[in-house]
């Protein structure tokens, strides 16, 4: 499908804009979770890929549904990769760094399913953005 | 479900544990339980703030509460105040200096928030891979914009009005260098993005094009359309193989979209982009050479004039514009060029992405307005020397730039006072040194790099940085002489100004500025065979002070080179000639009876 004009786009965004509107303004298109993941070569570097897998592991074991994982690029946080990034509905996104095998079945098991959210690992936003 | 329903969340950062962050929280974890809430509200440490100058910090979620210099007696107050009567506690909040007025949501604190991110925008937020994902982020506005309701003269002269300038090193104007191909004669054009990141340390580029290629891509397509050309072309390194497959999946995503190809937006203009791969050379980085490379030929620097915008790739007009260049141009489209010129300095706009590494806590990219300070980005957003150790110098512009010291800490940074104080911009690698780093050595590490990237093509260059590096390793092994540092301070002075490139133009500034700032410890070296940092290991002697030595063994056990002799009970001796310097006995010894260099 190919784009001819303005209005084109501007349809393509729309419809894309309910999918990652969560993560900015932590509003819900479809009430979904997002976990996003920083796979960029640093974050693939100190481990995210076993990250990835842990993560997909906990969410199949606890059948979860209404759960999206998304690879991004880098944060700039490279002193504490890998980064994962939780988008609740209505809620305000969380970062979490140094997210090794055993923190991220933690995420799983105690911020997405109890609320409960992980000491030590929690980082903050520095940025604003254009 | 959710059993807990709220969060205080307290700076676990070094900075905010050295003014007793962790007293703090235990302090609150014991008033939760007092006021009996500790069920319900849970209390997390979490990593740096990036205000550590407020310290401690910190912040009750999901209240988006701030409070700043938290001390562990105010912990009471809070849970009373804040957590059971839900009223926030106003002496504890953070002023912002200019406005007055205390502050009370987090998100509204713009002093906090010293990164702004516009070439970084999309980077961790879109997934890379997905064009719809950029699109959703106004992805492609810009290019529709420019392609149905400006003339390319439009745009050179929005880019040239904004001031952006090439974020490679150089800073030259980038609209002005648009404006120049674009007024060249003929019709075959070519622009050309330049992903050739050479500076050891600096990884901007393979981030913004590893976490958002379409940007990229999108912008490549507006300068093809600005200067005339309907050929673009991506020189990266071949060392970056994930940039490598996410631009390619961008680019096809793009093409089917008909974003690039033929007849774009329906406006008759037709851009394509191709990739080439370079094997990663430093000099390719400089824009003939990198043009002689794309060609074929070996990457070689040609004199300019002629510049490529006059005769460039294939001899045609060429723009190269940086990868961290095209990455700002959409917000500018889209936001228009005054809303860039407010950001910055008089002479340079806009932010700049640093990558920064060495002896500092908070490693990684940082995006901050020009005019920054370097005390806030090493201090507030680095969060500040690893181990407690003190700051001594940061290099900046990587091996073509030189060193700056706490003197100069508080110079807003841009492309001037860079050059001013001895250094430079360059493509914006920060490399932090703590006070246990050698000068001397810094320098010869810089020269051993570039004496290697030389391309070889100039005797300046060729010959001279390899003297330079000889002389430079003469003086580290302790046998330098005052007539060695005279010819150094020559020999840079002449590289400079008799070298055909940028690489080797720059290549002596590592010298030039630790002889500047740190010209002690060169003296050190030459007449006092001294090393007082300890790391050039033929200067570092230790030894073992025969009072204090209550002949324990402690060092001698740990000792890899058994170079340190003595009997239990007796004074041990080392032997300086067999001794590597590695500092194993001075860790070892419990009794401060070894002497470091």
């Amino acid at each position: 499908m190919g784009i001819k004009s303005l209005d084109d786009l501007k349809k393509i965004r729309e419809d894309s804009l309910k999918k990652v509107n969560l993560r900015e303004t932590g509003k819900d298109g479809e009430n979904i979770t997002e976990i996003m993941v920083g796979m960029a070569t640093c974050g693939i570097a100190a481990g995210a890929r076993v990250t990835l897998a842990a993560l997909l592991d906990e969410i199949s074991k606890n059948n979860l549904e209404n759960i999206r994982i998304i690879q991004v690029g880098c944060l700039g946080y490279c002193h504490s990769e890998p980064i994962v990034q939780i988008n609740q509905p209505g809620k305000e996104p969380l970062l979490y760094g140094n997210v090794d095998d055993k923190k991220a079945r933690d995420i799983i098991n105690k911020h997405i399913l109890k609320n409960e959210l992980l000491d030590d690992s929690i980082i903050i936003n520095t940025f604003q953005k254009a | 479900m959710d059993k807990i329903r709220s969060h205080i969340m307290v700076c676990g950062g070094t900075g905010c544990v050295s003014s007793h962050s962790e007293e703090l929280i235990s302090a609150l974890k014991a008033a939760l339980v007092t006021a009996g809430y500790d069920q319900e509200i849970s209390v997390i440490k979490t990593g740096c703030f990036g205000f550590c100058g407020q310290g401690p910090i910190v912040k009750i979620h999901p209240d988006n509460v701030f409070y700043v210099q938290v001390t562990p007696n105010d912990a009471e107050e809070i849970v009373k105040e804040h957590i059971v009567k839900g009223r926030t506690v106003h002496r504890l909040l953070f002023e912002e200096p200019e406005m007055k007025g205390k502050l009370e949501s987090h998100d509204d604190m713009t002093f906090y928030k010293k990164q702004y991110r516009i070439a970084l925008r999309n980077c961790g937020l879109i997934n890379p891979e997905n064009i719809d994902e950029y699109i959703a982020f106004r992805g492609y506005e810009a290019l529709g914009k420019v392609l149905t309701e400006m003339t390319p003269e439009d745009v050179f002269y929005m880019i040239k009005e904004s001031g952006l300038r090439g974020r490679g090193g150089g800073g030259f104007p980038t609209g002005l260098k648009w404006e120049l191909t674009s007024k060249s004669e003929g019709t075959e054009k070519y622009i050309i993005c330049n992903a050739d990141e050479g500076d050891p340390g600096a990884f901007m580029d393979r981030s913004i094009l590893e976490g958002d290629p379409h940007s990229v891509l999108e912008a490549m397509v507006i300068g093809g359309y600005a200067t005339g050309a309907h050929q673009g072309i991506i020189y990266i390194r071949a060392e970056y193989p994930l940039a490598i497959k996410r631009l390619k999946i961008a680019m096809d995503q793009a093409r089917d979209y008909g974003l690039i190809g033929k007849d774009i937006f329906g406006s008759g203009f037709d851009f394509d982009i191709i990739i080439r791969l370079g094997a990663g050379a430093f000099v390719c980085g400089e824009e003939t050479a990198l043009i002689h490379s794309v060609e074929g030929l070996r990457g070689e620097p040609t004199k300019k004039p002629p510049f490529p915008s006059e005769s460039g790739y294939k001899g045609k007009p060429t723009t190269v514009n940086n990868v961290e260049t095209f990455a700002n141009i959409c917000p500018i489209i889209l936001n228009g060029s005054p809303w860039f010129k407010n950001i910055g300095t008089e002479t340079s706009k806009g932010t700049k992405v640093f990558a920064l590494a060495g002896n500092v806590n908070n490693v990684g990219l940082v995006e901050v307005p020009m005019g920054t300070t370097l005390r806030e980005i090493i201090f507030d957003i680095g969060g500040g020397i690893q181990d407690g150790k003190g700051f001594k110098a940061v290099q900046t512009g990587g091996p073509s730039g030189g060193v700056i010291t706490t003197l100069d800490l508080d110079t807003p940074i841009d492309y001037e006072s860079l050059k001013n104080i001895g250094s430079m911009m360059g493509s914006g690698g920060m490399i932090v040194m703590n006070d246990t780093t050698c000068m001397v050595n810094i320098a010869k590490f810089y020269l051993e790099f570039t004496q290697d990237e030389s391309c070889g093509k100039c005797t300046s260059c060729r010959i001279g940085t390899k003297r330079m590096f000889e002389i430079l390793t003469k003086i580290t092994n302790g046998d330098g002489t005052m007539d060695d540092l005279e010819h150094l301070d020559a020999l840079a002075r002449m590289i400079k100004d008799t070298a055909l490139c940028g690489l080797g133009q720059t290549a002596p500034n590592p010298v030039l500025s630790t002889m500047n700032y740190f010209h002690d410890e060169y003296l050190e070296h030459v007449n006092d065979k001294y090393c007082r940092a300890g790391t050039c290991k033929a200067l570092s002697k230790y030894s073992i002070i025969a009072d204090k030595c209550i002949g324990c063994t402690a060092c001698a056990r740990v000792c890899p080179v058994k170079c340190i002799e003595g009997k239990a009970k007796e004074v041990h001796v080392i032997d300086q000639s067999k001794c590597i310097s590695c500092g194993a006995c001075f860790d070892a010894c419990k009794f401060d009876a070894v002497l470091k260099p």
